[in-house]
């Protein structure tokens, strides 16, 4: 019995690590199949984080915090899908920039909001909900049913995502345009509009899983928290081959290296914890490095479109 | 006389340093196959693009229908009934058929019925005797299926003028063949096709009227009837030119290369050559043809070092060069012109002494311990320049500056100077104007004649039947045949070309 609780606590663990990937990796998913490598994820879902915990602050909800995280975030999509769309500067030099600037903002805007040293102010995070009924099942209910909003809703974004990639005239476009602009352009799509649509939702969910980080794993903002949990996402919709249902598969499994760090750290095994925290990154990295079979990026990946 | 559907009048079409469409005037009457005749660079698919909303023209005015229009976008265009297959085809191959079709389309509800729209394709394909797989993936298909697609997609979209741009030159003779019944019956049921060309046996056989453009200017439309190849060619280029061959046969020397059973892969993993084997003798021209992508330019890259030979022997001079090193290959007497200049053959941002020098730079007198000695640099290079012909304000002029007739001729000055023994010549004419084309040709049967042994790769079979002395063809990373020019028909290499081997064919005509 013993063995099934921890089992069970694993797995929600893991599904708890795997949220902010997995709700980065929704809007992610649709900013890459528009072939757009949107690498300051990372800072976006930073600035994300903080102004998380400043809404809560401000507006005394975890909500609302949420929802300014994801306004605050897609104002720094727009500066990076201007520069990248319009100006056609090279997307991966804007990203760097983008996560340079969201370190150094949120830094300075918390030290300027909470103040150095001081104890964190009691704000409003989102809290377990145990899903009547189902929470009581026996395994199962402890495994799946007792998460914070926002892991339920990372689940349930991923049919829904998927449809529209797939089965919508808004997904066609966006798959289209991520593969041959210059086709699109030839049957009437506004490649320009298309790509700026993408980023913003990247923008808004890489808000949303920087609140989830700030509001979801913790009740407060420290600097630098994101942890390449961006990278990861990014990582995520590449070892996930661009679909919603992979970019679960691949949070799940980078969640549950990051769940066995945890686990393995506080079993105290004779393995130093630099190793341990280790883990995930290292996991990225192979993913990456195509050891799980080739993931095929949209022809037009990471270029600008140039009409003539 | 029948309905005027389009009129397009006085198009200006000013690109930087570039007037590619001056006032032209062009009427197409409802019905009619209607050829845009020209040269490279003449401003063909300028005009078209405008006409598709691609380009939005400098002045002059649009007519359909004897109404104004401002086609500003192809959405506007499609609109207007008008459907366009490009030269490069505007096809995603990471997406089905049928996601290909309704791409884009204004009618698109927002969650797609695509089983409905694959109906419809597969009904109307049907009623142009043709087939197609909805669910298959663009990449599978062939070239010849590819251009199937693009113009029921046109006529999905309810195009009524359909614009066809340089629609043959991907396919082999029988597929042009089976264009122009697909295009007689459009035509027959009041669509209206828009052809356009420069390969003047096809113009005269699918054409109604032919509208010829020279320099950006139109010149003149006549009638099929009333017409023939020769005055055709001489609105196209201004001049006669003379569209006979004239060399003689050749006095062939000892074999410059030997390839035997050579294979390589492609960059996608799949194997491009396939057995390869072929020879070419000192003082003739070989033309390789065949549809582009049948391994003519892995064969290429394999030969001067550039690809991995995986199996196989490629000898050259009597001299191993399985897998050499490119440099050693060169040193072996061998010139390269490649097919995409710009790629291979030079480098824009380098002026033209340097961009002459980037094979030799290293030996003396060019170089001594490492250092470049400009003086004789110069000098060299202001001599080849003025052997070949480069038009040029100065040798320290960017090669990209050039235009493209001035860069072949500066490849060329790079590759000939060193008196090769073998050439290997891919696409030398392409995209160059008739003048440039005509240069290049003589030079080219002037190192014959000095006893090089020539590669010609080209996919223009007009082009390897006036240069070769022999032809090859090339079909799957094999070849199918080789047959001396004087033997040589359009209908034995074009079912070469589509993947019949020479014996086949020789078995069945006896």
């Amino acid at each position: 019995m013993e063995i099934l609780t921890s089992i069970a606590s694993f797995i929600a663990a893991d599904f708890r690590t795997a949220t902010p990937l997995i709700l980065a990796g929704m809007g992610l998913v649709f900013s890459s199949r528009a072939g757009i490598v949107n690498i300051g994820v990372e800072g976006m879902m930073l600035v994300g984080a903080l102004a998380g915990v400043a809404g809560s602050w401000w507006f005394g909800s975890a909500w609302y915090g949420a929802l300014f995280a994801m306004a605050m975030a897609s104002i720094i999509s727009l500066i990076f899908a201007y520069l990248s769309v319009t100006v056609k500067a090279d997307q991966i030099v804007i990203g760097a920039a983008i996560n340079i600037l969201g370190l150094g903002l949120t830094t300075t805007f918390a030290r300027t909001l909470f103040g150095l040293n001081t104890a964190p102010p009691a704000i409003d995070s989102f809290s377990i909900i145990a899903i009547p009924v189902l929470s009581q099942i026996p395994f199962i209910g402890q495994a799946f049913f007792r998460q914070n909003a926002l892991v339920y809703l990372a689940i349930i974004l991923v049919p829904i995502a998927s449809f529209i990639m797939f089965k919508t005239d808004i997904g066609l476009k966006v798959r289209a345009v991520g593969e041959h602009p210059k086709a699109c352009d030839t049957v009437g799509i506004n490649v320009y509009l298309v790509r700026y649509i993408t980023i913003l939702v990247s923008g808004l969910f890489s808000g949303l899983a920087g609140a989830y980080v700030s509001l979801g794993l913790l009740s407060f903002f420290t600097e630098n928290m994101v942890a390449g949990r961006g990278f990861m996402a990014l990582a995520a919709v590449v070892f996930g081959k661009y679909s919603p249902k992979g970019i679960l598969l691949a949070g799940l499994v980078f969640g549950a290296a990051e769940a066995i760090q945890f686990r393995l750290q506080a079993a105290g095994t004779a393995i130093p914890f630099q190793f341990l925290l280790m883990l995930p990154y290292a996991l990225t990295i192979f993913a990456l490095a195509g050891f799980v079979g080739k993931s095929r990026a949209p022809a037009a990946n990471a270029q600008p479109y140039e009409k003539d | 006389m029948a309905e005027n559907i389009l009129e397009m009048k006085n198009i200006v079409k000013q690109f930087p340093g570039v007037l590619a469409n001056d006032h032209v005037t062009f009427t197409v009457e409802k019905g009619e196959v209607h050829t845009l005749l020209g040269e490279n660079g003449a401003g063909k698919s300028t005009l078209m693009n405008i006409l598709y909303g691609l380009y939005s023209p400098t002045s002059g005015e649009i007519w359909l229908h004897g109404e104004k229009v401002d086609i500003h976008s192809p959405r506007v265009a499609i609109e207007h009934g008008i459907g366009m297959v490009h030269q490069h085809f505007m096809l995603i191959p990471a997406l089905t058929v049928i996601e290909n079709v309704v791409l884009g389309m204004a009618q698109n509800k927002q969650i797609l019925d695509l089983d409905k729209a694959a109906d419809e394709i597969v009904a109307l394909a049907k009623k142009y005797n043709m087939k197609v797989e909805p669910y298959q993936m663009v990449e599978n298909l062939t070239v010849g299926e590819q251009q199937r697609l693009e113009i029921l997609k046109a006529l999905y979209r309810g195009a009524d003028l359909l614009i066809l741009d340089e629609p043959t030159a991907v396919l082999t003779p029988q597929e042009v063949d089976e264009l122009f019944k697909m295009i007689r019956l459009l035509t027959s049921e009041g669509h209206t096709v828009i052809f356009i060309s420069h390969k003047l046996n096809e113009v005269m056989t699918i054409s109604n009227r032919i509208t010829v453009l020279r320099g950006g200017k139109s010149c003149e439309t006549v009638l099929k009837g009333n017409t023939d190849k020769h005055q055709l060619a001489k609105l196209m280029v201004g001049r006669e030119i003379d569209l006979q061959r004239v060399e003689g046969l050749p006095d062939l020397g000892e074999i410059v290369l030997e390839m035997k059973k050579v294979e390589c892969m492609s960059d996608k993993g799949v194997k491009a050559l396939k057995g390869l084997s072929l020879e070419v003798r000192k003082g003739e021209i070989l033309g390789i043809a065949g549809v582009d992508g049948n391994g003519q330019d892995e064969m290429l890259e394999c030969i001067s070092g550039l690809r991995k030979v995986t199996s196989g022997t490629i000898t050259i001079a009597g001299t191993d060069s399985t897998n050499e090193h490119p440099r050693n290959i060169l040193a072996r007497g061998v010139a390269h012109i490649p097919a995409d200049r710009h790629k291979r053959g030079m480098i824009s941002q380098m002026s033209i002494k340097e961009n002459l020098m980037l094979i030799d730079y290293y030996k003396e007198p060019f170089s001594k311990n490492h250092l470049l000695d400009w003086k004789v640099i110069e000098d060299a290079s202001k001599r080849m320049v003025k052997a070949f012909n480069v038009k040029t304000p100065s040798i320290e002029t960017m090669g990209g500056s050039l235009s493209g007739g001035n860069q072949q001729k500066m490849v060329l000055a790079r590759e000939l100077d060193r008196d090769p023994e073998f050439l290997i010549a891919a696409h030398p004419v392409r995209g160059l104007d008739i003048g440039a084309t005509e240069y290049v040709r003589e030079r080219l049967l002037e190192e014959r004649k000095k006893g090089a042994g020539i590669l010609l790769v080209s996919t223009e079979l007009e082009e390897i039947m006036t240069l070769s002395d022999r032809i090859a063809v090339i079909y799957e990373g094999e070849i199918m045949g080789v047959v001396d020019v004087y033997d040589a028909t359009v209908a034995e290499l074009g079912l070469m070309m589509a993947g019949s081997r020479k014996v086949e064919l020789d078995a069945t005509t006896y």
